[in-house]
Order: C-alpha cells, then structure tokens, then sequence
C-alpha cells in the first residue's frame, strides 16, 4: 500500500447522499480480474450527464473527492476504492462513510475523512464559488484545510499509522504467527470443517 | 456485567488483543465467489502465500451465472473469463469449489446454511455485504473487500475494531400476510440507511423467535441495508432443529457440545446495548420501496412522499432526485405504480419459503399481460426441492419464466437486467439507480407482494387479490 501522510489538491463537489457503491462503480465493471482500469467506470451512469461535477473541464484533475453523508453505501465491491484511485482521487471527505467502504479505502492508501456536515458545506459553498481552491487533507495533524476553512478530523492511532506508513496488514498479522498457532490448537472439534477430514 | 450475543461470540474469536490495536479475530469460514476473489488470490501468488486454512474455504459461483442454457458456453466473454479464473485459482489452491452445473452449487449465502456450514458462534465472512444473512443462526458475519479476502485467505483472522451494539426489539404477531420481508423493510424506513453503522445489530423480541430460520435469514441479510456491520438472532430450538442432519453439521457427541455451547449464545439479562429500537410487530403492513435505496420505502397503502414533507435538506434533496430517477409523483398512490417486471429471487428471498408463498399466490391466477417474471431459486438444491413440490409448475402454467439458480436479477451481472425505463417488483434487496440494470426502476418487495403484483400488474399485496382464481388445468 502507498503511504499517505499529506496531499493538496483540487476539488469535486458531489452534492449527494447515499452515494452507494452501484454509483461509484455499476456492477458490470465487476467482471474485470486486476485492480485497474476501473477509471472510466466511476460514476458511470452520472458521467452520461454533461452536466455533471465530475465532466467539468475546471474539475479535471482534481483529486479531491467532498461529498454528502453515507458515502459509499451498499455493495462491498472493493472495486469503488479502486475506481476513486484509478481516476486519481487521492482522499475522499464526507460527514458520514459506510463501514465497509471506508474499511476498503484505508487498506488502499485512499484516505477517507469523516467532517462534520457543515465543514462539508463550507467546502462545497468555496470549491463551487472557486474551482481552483485548493484543499489540504494533513494525515499527520489531523488537519483539514482550505482557504477560510480549518478543521480536525479523527482517525484512530493505528489506522493512521499503517497509512503514513503504507504498511501491509497480512504481513503485520503474520509477526502474530504464534497467536493464530495457538488459537487453532484449541478450537472446539465440533466446529464445521468444508472438507471432511 | 453481561454480555450481549453479538459480545460472547467475539470474544471467543479474539487471536490477540492489544492496547491500541484492532482485535485480531478467527475466521470458522470463508466464503468464495467470483467477483471478489481474483484480486486476492492474485496478491497471494504475488507473495508467494497459499491458503491458511483450505478446511474453513469453499467457494462456489453466482453473481455472473446465467439462468439460462447453462449447459451451454456462457455466452459474455467477460462473465466466462471471471467464472474461468476462479476455477483455476480453485485449482491451484486447492480449494473446495461448486461451479455452475454442480447440484451444490447456488448463491453463496443459500448454499452456506443449506449445507450446514453456517452455525451458531461462528464467525464467517464473505466478499459480499449481504454475509449479513448468516447472523440469523447467531454466527457473527461480516462483508468484506477484496484485499479483507485476501488476509482471511491467508491467515484465516482480520483486525477488526469491535462494533458497537444495537437491539431491535420486535414483541408481538405480526399481522396476517405481514412477512420478514416487509419487517426488515420498515425497520431499515425507521432507523434509515446509515442508522446502523458502526453496530452490530441483535434482532430479538416474541415477533423474532416465531420466525423461521429462512424468515430469519430475510432479515439479517438486509442489515446491511441499514449500515450495519452485521445481524444477528440468538439461536435456539428452530436453529437448531434447521441443522441437524445437514452435511456439515456436527454429529454425536460434537452434536451434544455444540448445542452446549449455542444454548449459552444468548443475551445475558443484564448486558447493556448501546443502543435500542423497540418495534410492535402488529403496526406492521406489507411494505414496499419507492425511492432510490432501501430506507425510501412506506407500507403498500401509502401514498408517494412529497419531497417537501421533509425537514432535512439532505434527505429532501434525496427524495426529489429519487423521484424524478423512478418517474413517480408526490401523492400517487403506491398501488397505483404498474410494473412491467417482477423478479422472486436473490439471497434475501430465493429460498423454499419464498417460492412455496410466492406460489401459494399463483397458484391458478395468471400473471398480467406485458408483465414479464422471472423466479429464479436461490441454489441448485432449492431448485430441486421446488420441482419435486410441483412449484415450478404452478409458475410456467401463472405465466412465469421459471430459471436456474443464481444472483440474477439481484444486480443484473449476468443476462438478465432491466432496460432502461422499465420497472420492477423485486424480492432483492436494493433499489438503487442502475442496480438492475441501467435505467431500470426497482420496488423491492416481499415474495406475496411480488405475486400479488405480477397477477395485478401493479403493486398489490394478496388482500387485493378478490377476484376467484381459475381451476387448476383450466
């Protein structure tokens, strides 16, 4: 995983809730085996819109994904991290992510960033008024920031440290080796096995 | 002080526990399909591990499976390289596999139960969020991504911080032709799709003990429809009765311990929830989706939400999107919403019960004309029990297209999807945008609604359905 410890980029303003995994990826780009070429999927079905944020010529670029509350809902398609990557999304911000998006995004380096709802507002009225403002995402404080706009985002000590450090979750579970040995040792014997030994 | 079920089951899964770290829990099993396993098994060869535990995988095929000729080819070539590729990926790891054609093979959250895989105080994940599904048997199931598969894959734990808890409590008797369906679809209404996150929800009450366990399965499997991690119902005499004698279910003296152990799988009297939903099973009326995700649903009688009725600027903003996406009306009546579509189907609803009360509707009626439906068993083995109960007879002669086993419909990754503009009554579990297919227009609904509003054309529950039915034959 690539580290992430700072970024400043451009933004997209999604003003929309419930934006769930069928919108960030449709399920037919599901049949693809490797993590990329996923970018042209994201948000499909918004993209035949001229209109829409993402199809902007000042949006392009951008790597700054800000939008409504409970972002990444539904399907547990690793695929959407991928896409918001593949596109070149470097984090997204919303006041409220789905579990297991948000599990997916920080085991790929895509930071996501839980801000109240009026943050994300305030972000949204500056980045729809100035498309070249630019946002400040600070893994390392904690830090959001934008012009006018200064706020603290949470993240819990471990995550934030695999992330800065672009760590590898199986091989940080495999220094516990001897824990997992031990544990199976003592497993009830009426536990299902899928091959009949 | 007490523990909750949701507690009891985690903490005898913890590997490891450390101040300032995730807990490391033990996977009992791992489920495997198509979609979302290529990547991992890639990094696996990538880095040169192989499968932990090939004992606690096993993997089978459905979200690309067609429905149709399947002795055939699969006719998209993308469809048929993915099923190709977890075969070989089967192959080389040595994992148990149930391709399509195999009398085992189905959708993955059908076959797990239906083999007795799934079992109290379990834990189990999937590369899917409707895992959710297992919790009806008091076993701790979590989806997960793509690179989550991985680590099980290799390690058979996942670091997971401990989510918090919820109760929903469903006392009394649900009135007649009020199903799981139509429950899991008003508490999702009530607590929204983001009310769950962060917990793991306990459904209990007089209401849920009546339940079976394929009505049970109905419910936790659309947790996820409310945000949450997972679902669960402490297990008891008709989880277990459901188990025993199945393939995999534990034998002798394993037999007696492990009903041991699940009877202590319940909620200690003094365990405190985080938090707490009470819910009267006999406020309760079929219940049907208009909007665009799942917490956009009101009861049948109900009339199309004015978007203006809302207080929240975000949630007004959603109606108004999702009626202009589904093409309805503030104030239609939602029995007045004609389909051109109904599917029976999917993990939440493609189990013999559902088709057994999808048929009892069907039963001498006919589906409407220009109504087209599609019913679609949840496995293989469901399939053959419905044919030797005479119910795929009782669809063909309704009019209806009786398939083969699969997601289908569900989310449209094989053959079957909706064309753009078209409309449908959905025993699956999401309506949003596209999910079956591009531009299509989903109502989700409980598998006696569906064929209450195939007969009809329009949404309708059995109650509407007056009229005398043909005698079978005629």
């Amino acid at each position: 995983m690539e580290a992430f410890t700072a970024h400043t980029g451009r933004a997209v303003p999604l003003r929309r809730s419930n934006v769930d995994t069928d919108q960030i990826i449709p399920a037919h780009w599901l049949k693809k085996v490797t993590r990329d070429g996923f970018e042209d999927g994201l948000f499909e079905a918004w993209r035949k819109d001229e209109n829409f944020v993402l199809n902007r010529p000042e949006r392009k670029g951008a790597t700054v994904l800000v939008a409504g509350p409970d972002f990444g809902t539904g399907s547990s398609r690793e695929h959407a991290v991928w896409a918001l990557q593949n596109y070149g999304f470097k984090t997204v911000i919303s006041s409220r992510f789905a579990d297991i998006f948000r599990g997916n995004s920080l085991k790929n380096g895509l930071l996501t960033v839980v801000l109240d709802q009026k943050v994300v507002d305030a972000l949204w009225e500056l980045t729809e008024a100035d498309p070249t403002a630019e946002i400040t995402v600070d893994l390392e404080s904690r830090q959001v920031r934008a012009e006018g706009i200064t706020a603290d985002f949470e993240l819990d000590e471990n995550a934030r440290w695999r992330l800065l450090n672009g760590l590898d979750d199986i091989s940080l579970t495999l220094q516990n080796e001897a824990d997992i040995a031990t544990y199976e040792v003592a497993r009830p014997t009426f536990k299902p096995r899928t091959i009949n030994a | 002080m007490g523990r909750t079920l949701a507690e009891k089951v985690w903490d005898d899964h913890v590997v490891r526990r450390a101040e300032g770290e995730p807990d490391l829990l033990f996977i009992d099993l791992h489920l495997l399909h198509e979609v979302t396993s290529p990547q991992a098994f890639d990094g696996l060869r990538q880095a040169g591990r192989r499968v932990r535990r090939l004992d606690l995988t096993i993997a089978t095929e459905d979200h690309n499976t067609p429905t149709l000729d399947i002795d055939k080819p699969i006719a998209d070539p993308v469809s048929r390289a993915q099923l190709e590729t977890l075969r070989k990926n089967c192959a080389e790891f040595g994992v148990r596999l149930h391709p399509l054609g195999d009398v085992e093979q189905g959708v993955v959250h059908v076959v797990g139960p239906q083999l007795g895989l799934t079992q109290p105080g379990t834990t189990v994940v999937c590369g899917d969020s409707h895992t959710s599904t297992h919790g009806a048997f008091g076993a701790l199931a979590f989806g997960i991504g793509t690179s989550q598969v991985e680590h099980v894959l290799a390690t058979q734990t996942l670091p997971m911080a401990r989510p918090k808890t919820m109760a929903i409590t469903i006392d009394g008797e649900l009135p007649d032709g009020v199903t799981a369906k139509d429950l899991i679809l008003a508490i999702i209404a009530r607590i929204g799709t983001g009310g769950g996150q962060g917990y793991i929800l306990e459904y209990r009450g007089s209401a849920i003990e009546k339940l079976s366990m394929e009505a049970r399965m109905t419910i936790c499997n659309m947790s996820i429809e409310a945000g949450a991690r997972a679902g669960m119902i402490a297990p008891d005499e008709t989880t277990f009765d459901y188990l025993k004698g199945r393939d995999h279910a534990p034998q002798g003296e394993d037999w007696d311990a492990a009903v041991a152990y699940w009877k202590t799988l319940r909620t200690d009297d003094d365990a405190v929830f985080d938090a707490e939903v009470v819910i009267e099973a006999a406020e309760l009326a079929p219940f049907v989706t208009w909007g665009t995700n799942p917490g956009q649903g009101a009861p049948l009688s109900a009339n199309v939400p004015d978007p203006a009725s809302y207080e929240d600027a975000s949630e007004r903003n959603a109606a108004e999107k999702a009626l202009e996406y589904m093409g309805l009306t503030a104030g239609q009546p939602l029995r007045e919403i004609d389909v051109d579509t109904v599917f029976v189907g999917s993990c939440t609803n493609g189990r013999i019960e559902d088709l057994r009360n999808a048929a009892a509707i069907l039963d001498g009626r006919k589906v409407a004309d220009g109504v087209r439906m599609l019913v679609v068993p949840g496995s293989v083995r469901v399939a053959l029990q419905a044919v030797e109960e005479g119910l795929d007879k009782v669809f063909t002669a309704a009019g209806a297209e009786w398939r083969h086993a699969g997601c289908s419909m569900c989310l449209g990754m094989n053959p079957d999807q909706l064309a753009p503009g078209e409309r449908s009554a959905s025993t699956s579990n999401r309506n949003f945008e596209g999910r079956q297919g591009k531009g299509g227009r989903t109502h989700l609904v409980s598998p006696q609604v569906a064929a209450a509003t195939a007969v009809l054309g329009h949404l309708a529950s059995p109650a509407d359905l007056s009229d005398a039915r043909t005698p079978a034959g005629v």
